[in-house]
């Protein structure tokens, strides 16, 4: 393991993206930066610019609004980065399946521009806080 | 070891480039690990900083298409210059104050100028709108904290006697008198502004500007600027002590003491930011103006009518 791939790993810092979320998942990403769970524990940090960010926390199942948004925030991450599609909408569409205004996934929109981005999926409705810590933590793992 | 070389190692070494990243690194995560202590948090590892340092050097560099490509990428350059070469300035005055040259004061308050500067130029370059409201805000701000830090600078000068030499205002302590104690508080604030920790963060306001000033900046650039304000956390609090709590020493107990006043101007620093809101600028700069402004105007008149009268604590 390179020196740089463990600093990746000491320090993600996350940029967090609602494509159309019900608001449930965004209030348990909100929750690992509270004292209970404090993720910079182990160096992550939410950050306000997509350009800061080495992880993208993308909630909601991507509405036809939010995809070309979504699109543009990718591109605007500077490489390596990781795609982390959270909650069962993020991952599959949830309970927006058969909804008219949905085009997502994640993973199919963030295909469309770059099929060789790194995603993981993080499942739940909403994923529980160490769910998601789980998550981020085998994904790093994977690198 | 000849006149160059000492000139090359002060900048590069010691006070200068490495002693000045590596200890303004670690006051940064002290600065993080209290902070996460006051909000019963555990907080980063030891070697956070170093890691995100490292980490931002081996990312991409984006630039903004519409963004002035050379201004961009020199304003983190010109910022990091800056501190490197005020941070030595102050070096050498605490170390080998025999080494210092007349004046040195006034180089030392404009070199304090040029990262906020080169933040200004470097954000508005990046074309950026979020950047640009944080550009309007930190130049409100640079121009609200400069005025009582001048101010404030000249009960020192009244206080040491006329002296302008760092070395010479480093052999007396201002703070001991009223007038004195009250310019090091304001300074204080404006040293904090400076650093532009809440409750003047308003330029990079993460809440609502996203990182404002530093919006457009990625990787390597972005690293650049994570060292310049680390580094601002060594230069700027071992101003206050070379300038008004009596500079560092040359002997082991001297430099002992002098680090302990750094500790303790960090420490206000740390407490100031964990127990306030963020303020308007607007609030920030009628504070500064006409706060600041005023308590400062009295100290100076104290200070003169000591001076004249020989009271040596007013
Ligand atoms: S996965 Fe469930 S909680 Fe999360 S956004 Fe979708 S519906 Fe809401």
């Amino acid at each position: 393991m390179g020196l740089s791939t463990k600093a990746v790993k000491k320090s993600p810092w996350v940029f967090h993206v609602n494509t159309g979320a019900c608001n449930n998942c965004d209030i348990e990403i909100v929750d690992l930066l509270t004292p209970r769970f404090d993720v910079e524990r182990f160096g992550i940090k939410l950050v306000g610019s997509p350009r800061h960010a080495d992880a993208l926390l993308v909630t909601g199942g991507v509405t036809a609004q939010a995809a070309p948004r979504l699109r543009e925030v990718y591109r605007q991450t500077p490489k390596p980065c990781v795609v982390f599609a959270i909650g069962a909408c993020a991952c599959g569409k949830g309970i927006f399946t058969t909804g008219y205004h949905m085009v997502g996934p994640v993973d199919k929109i963030i295909r469309e521009i770059d099929p060789d981005a790194i995603i993981a999926y993080v499942p739940g409705c909403p994923p529980k806080p160490e769910a998601i810590i789980s998550g981020v933590v085998k994904a790093l793992a994977a690198i | 070891m000849n006149n160059e070389m000492q000139v090359l190692f002060w900048i590069l070494v010691f006070p200068g480039f490495v002693f000045t990243a590596v200890l303004g690194l670690l006051a940064a995560w002290i600065v993080r690990k209290v902070s996460a202590l006051v909000q019963y948090r555990v907080g980063p590892p030891f070697l956070q900083p170093f890691w995100d340092v490292r980490k931002l050097l081996s990312k991409e560099v984006l630039i903004p298409q519409e963004a002035n490509k050379w201004v961009f990428i020199g304003a983190p350059l010109v910022g990091l210059a800056g501190v490197l070469l005020l941070s030595t300035l102050l070096g050498v005055a605490a170390f080998w104050p025999q080494k210092t040259f007349v004046g040195d004061v006034i180089v030392a308050i404009y070199l304090m100028v040029l990262p906020s500067l080169a933040l200004i130029l470097g954000s508005s370059a990046s074309a950026s709108p979020h950047a640009a409201v944080g550009t309007a805000r930190e130049m409100k701000l640079v121009m609200g904290y400069e005025l009582p830090l001048v101010l404030a600078f000249i009960v020192v000068i009244i206080k040491s006697g006329g002296a302008l030499g760092l070395a010479a205002i480093a052999e007396t302590t201002p703070v001991a008198s009223i007038s004195g104690a009250v310019a090091f508080l304001v300074s204080l604030l404006c040293i904090h502004a400076k650093i532009g920790y809440v409750p003047f963060d308003m330029a990079e306001a993460e809440t609502e500007l996203g990182s404002g000033v530093l919006m457009e900046y990625s990787g390597g650039l972005l690293a650049l600027w994570n060292l310049t304000s680390a580094m601002m956390l060594v230069a700027l609090p071992m101003f206050l002590v070379v300038v008004y709590l009596g500079g560092f020493g040359t002997t082991p107990a001297g430099i002992t003491i002098g680090l302990l006043k750094y500790v303790g101007v960090l420490v206000l620093i740390i407490l100031i930011k964990n127990t306030n809101p963020r303020v308007r600028i607007d609030q920030a700069m009628r504070f500064f103006w006409i706060g600041c402004g005023l308590v400062l105007v009295t100290a100076i008149a104290l200070a003169t009518i000591g001076n004249i009268y020989d009271i040596g604590w007013l």
